[in-house]
């Protein structure tokens, strides 16, 4: 290789080594914060002297943060659920069938994924408190099914116009029943975008704080990023660092296990629809 | 042209569309209109029998206030100074990832953590890195700096934490759109003598220009509802207020509905203003709907 290619080599490697440590820097802060004893909290180190463990202790004996997972991990798998089985019929009908307003059906969803959810934050308010659905599951459930059927939309339309769907035929002919032909020709191709889909979604309803600020007030169905940004120590002035840096710890090492094990299908999934453009 | 329909296909593909459809309508159009509604009335739910209707006065007292002004203004610095911030990073970051394929799915991997953490733990642990009492980036720095105690440095802080959870999906959507420029054409003009800035700016950057306005698109009106970052870190204080944070304090913490209902369909507009400018911009409004 000659000096040129080599130091090309190496200036692209060392931006790779960069995007690294770009993303994973704040991560290792708030583990590294988490693990710290209350007296070091406050010792302005990247890394911890000392290595304790009581501030995972304190949040999983606390009844605020175990009932919060609980809400946000019940509230997010329903929702993605809901979300996805919704956008399965709308995405298998945009893409298989021919229909006047079908483009009507992109475009709504398209506005959607633009609309700004504090828009709809005051009515919701008055609408949740007036049919009892302030500070439920359900009242959490619904925006966030909507607010992400765009994604799914988007998502499965795009995966499923990659389905070779004539196999379906083939399979028939060969003297399946639509319904085998469905579970095993169909289903299995299908399989992988549904997932996809399914990720992205929970992915948003994980995350989401404005709704679970605003239409939530308890332990009934406050989630996780409301209650970690309203977390109260042992005295009302002080932030309780340690705690939050455990519960932060704690909501992000399963999600971000799960987006590393399928890291190909989400990248193909968020940018399906831009390939397309 | 004579289309045919087949009304079965036709009754069938509309059975499938309805229940996404009126989910959408149910959460998103009818508040919109109730919004539009609520907001022509006095309405404080702390005082709910002096409810009448003001016609547009609220709207006149939100425009005429300081604190709308002072927010918009925040939240332009904000989406601009993100968006523009990301956009470059964003792009080395393709260009890293479209190039390298030594460790190119530890990269791919790293660089979703990001986009998988949630917004209020990313800026809480930012606001902690940058924390003169807890935090390790006045050291770091050789600064002693009380970071959200004034307006300009808590802006670097809050549009730091923006640009470092939103440049991943940016890298990812301006990677895909360079894996669609011809390897074939940069070669050529290498041989015909072009340097690697003439190769970027001449042939790359014109032939992604969709895969960007798209990009931007997206991201410039994500940054404009910037609320949770915001929330966390200062919770609007030293001016540093969102529109999304003085909708969200009417409506919720003053429970004021009437006038948070007319910022609300205030920052609306504003939306619809910012996609139609870009709309108008990528040129063809069916391009900009294959787009996403």
């Amino acid at each position: 290789m000659s000096a040129r290619g080599l130091l090309e080599t190496l200036f692209w490697r060392a931006g790779t080594f960069v995007i690294v440590v770009y993303a994973l820097l704040p991560v290792a802060w708030i583990v590294s914060l988490s693990l710290k004893p209350a007296g070091d909290l406050n010792d302005n180190r990247f890394l911890p002297r000392r290595i304790s463990l009581e501030h995972y202790r304190a949040i999983l004996d606390d009844a605020q943060f175990p009932a919060a997972l609980w809400n946000s991990v019940g509230i997010a798998v329903i929702a993605t659920v809901l979300s996805v089985l919704l956008a399965m019929f709308a995405a298998y009908a945009i893409v298989r069938l021919r229909f006047r307003g079908r483009d009507l059906v992109l475009a709504a969803a398209l506005s959607i994924a633009m609309f700004p959810p504090i828009a709809v934050i005051g009515p919701l308010f008055n609408l949740w408190r007036g049919i009892g659905l302030y500070d439920t599951w359900l009242g959490l459930i619904l925006p966030y099914m909507t607010f992400t059927l765009p994604l799914a939309i988007w998502t499965l339309s795009a995966f499923f116009r990659e389905i070779p769907w004539d196999l379906d035929k083939a399979a028939r002919v060969d003297g399946a029943t639509p319904l085998q032909a469905f579970r095993y020709v169909i289903a299995p191709l299908a399989a992988p975008g549904v997932f996809t889909a399914a990720i992205l979604v929970f992915i948003f309803a994980w995350n989401d704080f404005l709704f679970a600020a605003a239409l939530t007030s308890t332990n009934d169905a406050r989630t996780v990023p409301a209650a970690i940004a309203f977390f109260t120590g042992s005295s009302r002035f002080e932030l309780p660092t340690g705690s939050i840096a455990a519960a932060s710890v704690v909501v992000t090492v399963p999600v971000a296990l799960v987006v590393l094990l399928f890291q190909q299908r989400i990248v193909a999934g968020l940018t399906a629809g831009a390939v397309k453009g | 042209m004579s289309e045919r329909y087949d009304p079965a296909e036709e009754r069938l593909g509309w059975l499938l569309c309805t229940p996404a459809v009126l989910a959408m309508l149910l959460v998103t159009a009818y508040p919109i209109l109730y919004a539009i509604w609520l907001s022509l009335f006095r309405y404080d739910l702390r005082f709910p029998d002096e409810r009448a209707f003001v016609g547009l006065a609220n709207y006149a007292s939100v425009l005429t206030s300081e604190v709308w002004w002072q927010s918009l203004a925040s939240t332009l610095v904000i989406t601009i100074g993100s968006v523009t911030l990301e956009l470059v990073l964003g792009m080395l970051f393709a260009l890293v990832m479209h190039r390298v394929f030594f460790l190119r799915r530890t990269v791919r991997a790293s660089i979703l953590i990001p986009y998988a953490i949630i917004t209020v733990v990313a800026a809480l642990a930012w606001k902690f890195a940058f924390d003169p009492v807890t935090g390790f980036v006045n050291p770091w720095l050789g600064l002693e700096l009380a970071w959200f105690g004034e307006r300009w440095s808590a802006f670097v802080v809050i549009i730091l934490t923006e640009v470092w959870k939103t440049t991943p999906f940016m890298a990812l959507l301006l990677l895909a759109g360079l894996t669609l420029v011809p390897q074939d054409l940069l070669d050529a003009a290498r041989v015909d003598g072009a340097n690697a800035v003439q190769r970027f700016f001449r042939i790359t950057l014109p032939l992604m220009r969709r895969a960007l306005l798209v990009a931007l698109l997206f991201r410039t009106l994500d940054a404009f509802r910037i609320f949770d970052t915001v929330f966390v870190q200062t919770r609007g204080a030293q001016g540093t207020e969102t529109v999304s944070i003085v909708g969200y304090h009417a409506l919720v913490t003053r429970l004021n509905l009437g006038l948070g209902s007319a910022v609300s369909v205030l920052i609306f507009l504003c939306v619809i203003l910012i996609a139609v400018l870009f709309v108008k911009v990528l040129g063809a409004g069916p391009a900009a709907e294959e787009g996403r």
